[in-house]
């Protein structure tokens, strides 16, 4: 694993990319890394563009934004095209398919994740869907340990839906084939 | 009531500087009356805040108490944050009526919304006295002002009205011409638990009557008692017989749960629980 | 959160900052939602009540500001968290705290202005206002956090300077601290160090205006204290005319803070006895710094810095001496040039000072703009 992991993710308010962000973080400090997550979002508390950033590291992190990133989550149409231009070449993209009509090509992997669709016909809750993204996520780059999320998962949402988000995590791990 | 009434027991010996006339002085000997009919030798029980205006000089520096002189309006919330760290003190607001309906309207109709435990008493002489006689929200339509001086084309508010239906425990409004009942009005604001109200309608020779058109402060007080009509008349009368007319007595007086009660033992549950975690 | 022993949490500033409320010792909150502080006052709803201590959610931040100078009267260690709308508001109550020495905390998390601006969006555009922001003639402290670490650890020293000097202090963060979450080091209760307000011996009488700071009083002590927002004297009572007794007392209240300035100023300097530029930051923008250093040095630059933990009183010295050794300074800041202005006043001249501003969108000063403009300023003095 590189000194130094950059993460975005971004979708609409409302996706619980800022959620997603936070559970990450989370899960780094369980695995002794140093994080710094911050976020970003419109005035509207619903629909307009979300954004949530992780920076994982051995040492301290001073400048807390992401420039370039390793791993880009698009969780919309709209996050892709506004952010693929920041990935590194050699990077890491994923997309929740569901959400995004087509994706470019480049040289990043990519993983097309049917995350909103899954959440709905197996969890029966869309907004679950940042769970399953954050479980491809890990599965794709094992930038954290999968306990270290679980336990994250379970410090961070509400004990009636923890059940839900961390089977949520867990269809997302399934879905990413090394 | 063993003890005689010495006003020297509740002031400092400074000199007031009321008007001659001015309806402040009596709501001074009303109030201190009614907190010695109530018992109190002194003001050690009481905090009192004020805004700016005539009527916040009242209680700061004169009475021989704790006095909090806040800014033009802020005397509620002030007296909020006070009432709240020490609910065991009486915690008593004086005011104009630009001071609490106007600049601070909000804050007062807030309090009665809460029914913070506090009593205010609004010395309503329906003018801006201190900064030279401006109109005020409490200025009878027509009133010559230096703000309105072709006549105030405004409606004047019904501060007691407003705060029942904010919710107050207690509000009423007299007049200094009606001495003991608005004593008696005091003594009961101080008793009620929950927020208590008392409008003292009160003359200001200098500001108001001289260009209203009374000659003198006997002239205004004699206005006050005739244009009087008690709350149960008033309620007979159409909206227009009650324009130039002074509606006194009880508003509302009702036992409700207060501010203080309500977070305190939000409060004592909150601890609780964290202490079984 | 504090415990018998030191524990590292994963906060968010906003949550830090709430959390070293309580272990300062702070039972009063009373607040207005605004973004991007409101997490400050929903995290503090849920916590200090069950530390015995109230939050109450008042109908605006003037009326905030007025229940916390009631709730200090009456004894407490209280607080206020808003934003630049907020802070606008509460200024002329926070000119009423100065006056009557009123201890309190205000925090401002800044986000772009004026008015109502990028309510989501970082900026640092408060600082004047942190110092001028309400009228006549004082002088203020205000404290700048640039970590979750500092929301907590400047928290607890906000109200500690507001205890020790009886004056509001304005902990000025920004949007991105305040929400960004990383890790922070809380030590054990027992080593946070605690300052509490001196008290009145029952034979005192002098409560104001004093060439030291005077005991304070609480009501229903038996005190029988007049408190004024008029001029008044050491016992509280009013001088509305009498030009003395003005001066003495805003001249104690300008003193009382100017005089201890050593003991208030703060700063981290990095670098600042070899460099050829200087960089003077705060808050979130003084993160690009050290990656800015390294950068630089790749380039054949030396960079020192100078990142204001107290931007008021300003760390005049600090910056004078750092203008001695170098032969530029930059000034980056999420703002059209609040700080520069204080830093040239502070340079008088000895070497160029070179403003960087960014505004909006949310947007930070990169590691790579801040090394650009610093190469700019060099090749032009050179």
């Amino acid at each position: 694993m590189q000194k130094r992991n950059e993460v975005r993710i971004a979708g609409l308010g409302g996706q619980g990319v800022v959620l997603a962000g936070k559970i990450l973080g989370r899960a780094a400090v369980h695995d002794g890394k140093r994080v710094v997550q911050t976020q970003s979002y419109g005035a509207e508390a619903r629909g307009s563009a979300a954004k949530s950033e992780v920076i994982i590291a051995d040492e301290r992190i001073g400048f807390p934004k992401v420039r370039k990133c390793d791993v880009l989550v698009a969780m919309s149409q709209n996050a892709l095209d506004k952010y693929l231009k920041d990935l590194k070449e050699d990077g890491t993209l994923l997309v929740d398919e569901s959400m995004v009509r087509e994706v470019p090509e480049i040289k990043a992997r990519v993983f097309n994740v049917p995350a909103t669709k899954m959440a709905e016909t197996k969890l029966k809750l869309k907004i679950c869907a940042n769970m399953i993204m954050l479980g491809a996520l890990v599965k794709a780059t094992g930038m954290v340990s999968q306990e270290a999320v679980e336990k994250a998962i379970t410090q961070s949402v509400l004990d009636k839906a923890q059940k839900v988000n961390i089977q949520g995590f867990r269809i997302g791990l399934e879905l990413v084939k090394q | 009531m063993t003890e005689t009434f010495t006003i020297r027991n509740y002031l400092r010996d400074i000199k007031l500087p009321f008007c001659p006339g001015c309806g402040c002085l009596t709501v001074i000997s009303r109030f201190l009356r009614a907190v010695h009919e109530l018992g109190h030798k002194d003001l050690s029980k009481f905090v009192f805040c004020s805004g700016i205006g005539c009527a916040a000089w009242i209680p700061s520096p004169h009475f021989k108490a704790d006095s909090i002189h806040t800014a033009h309006g802020r005397s509620i919330p002030v007296a909020t944050g006070i009432k709240l760290m020490r609910p065991d003190l009486n915690v008593v607001v004086f005011g104009g009526d630009g001071d609490l309906a106007g600049i601070g309207l909000s804050h007062l109709v807030h309090a009665a919304r809460r029914n913070l435990d506090i009593a205010v008493f609004m010395v309503n002489n329906m003018i801006y006295g201190m900064t030279g006689g401006q109109v005020a929200p409490t200025t009878p339509l027509g009133t010559k002002t230096t703000t309105t001086p072709y006549g105030s084309f405004e409606h004047p508010l019904d501060v007691p009205s407003l705060l029942v239906t904010a919710g107050a425990s207690y509000a009423a409004r007299w007049t200094t011409a009606h001495g003991e009942q608005l004593k008696e009005a005091m003594k009961k604001a101080l008793a009620t638990r929950g927020f208590a109200f008392v409008e003292a309608v009160s003359p200001c020779p200098t500001a108001f009557g001289r260009r209203a058109g009374f000659k003198d402060v006997a002239e205004i007080i004699r206005w006050f008692r005739e244009s009087s009509v008690p709350l149960e008349e008033a309620e007979k009368m159409t909206a227009e017989d009650l324009t130039k007319k002074i509606v006194v007595g009880e508003f509302v007086y009702r036992k409700i749960s207060t501010f203080t009660e309500a977070l305190y033992r939000t409060i004592r549950e909150a601890e609780k629980s964290a202490e079984t975690k | 959160m504090t415990g018998k022993t030191s524990a590292t949490h994963f906060w968010q500033g906003n949550e830090a900052c709430a959390e070293a409320t309580i272990a300062a010792g702070c039972r009063f909150f009373a607040g207005y939602p605004i973004t991007p502080a409101s997490e400050i006052f929903e995290h503090l709803a849920r916590r200090l009540p069950q530390a015995g201590g109230i939050t109450i959610q008042m109908e605006d931040e003037i009326a905030s500001i007025g229940a916390v100078i009631g709730a200090s009267w009456a004894g407490a260690k209280a607080m206020t968290a808003t934003s630049g709308p907020g802070f606008s508001l509460m200024q002329e109550l926070i000119g009423y705290a100065f006056m009557t020495e009123t201890p309190c905390v205000v925090v401002d998390v800044q986000r772009a202005g004026p008015s109502t601006g990028q309510a989501t969006k970082a900026g640092q555009g408060d600082v004047m206002q942190a110092r001028w922001g309400t009228h006549g003639d004082y002088t203020s402290i205000a404290l700048s956090p640039n970590s979750v670490q500092e929301m907590f650890d400047l928290t607890i020293r906000a109200f500690n300077l507001a205890e020790t000097y009886r004056t509001p202090v304005v902990l000025l963060a920004d949007e991105v601290v305040a929400h960004m979450r990383e890790q922070a080091v809380i030590p054990p209760s027992n080593q946070i160090k605690i300052t509490n307000r001196k008290k009145p011996k029952p034979t005192d009488k002098a409560f104001f205006n004093g060439e030291d700071i005077a005991p304070m009083p609480s009501v229903g002590e038996g005190y029988n204290v007049p408190v004024t927002g008029s001029t008044h004297n050491e016992h509280g009572y009013r001088f509305t005319a009498d030009r003395t007794v003005h001066e003495k007392l805003v001249k104690n209240l300008i003193r009382k803070i100017r005089d201890n300035a050593g003991k208030i100023v703060d700063y981290e300097s990095l670098n600042v006895d070899d460099c050829d530029v200087g960089v003077v930051s705060f808050g979130c923008t003084s993160r690009a710094i050290h990656e800015t250093i390294e950068l630089a040095k790749k380039k054949g630059l030396t960079v020192g810095s100078v990142r204001l933990k107290t931007i008021w009183p300003f760390p005049e010295e600090a910056v004078r001496n750092m203008a001695k050794n170098v032969k530029v300074i930059v000034v980056p800041e999420l703002n059209m040039r609040e700080m520069f202005y204080e830093v040239e006043r502070v340079v008088h001249g000895a070497v160029p000072v070179v403003p960087l501003n960014k505004i909006g969108g949310g947007e930070m000063i990169t590691p790579e703009e801040l090394l650009a403009e610093i190469a700019r300023s060099v090749k032009k003095v050179d």
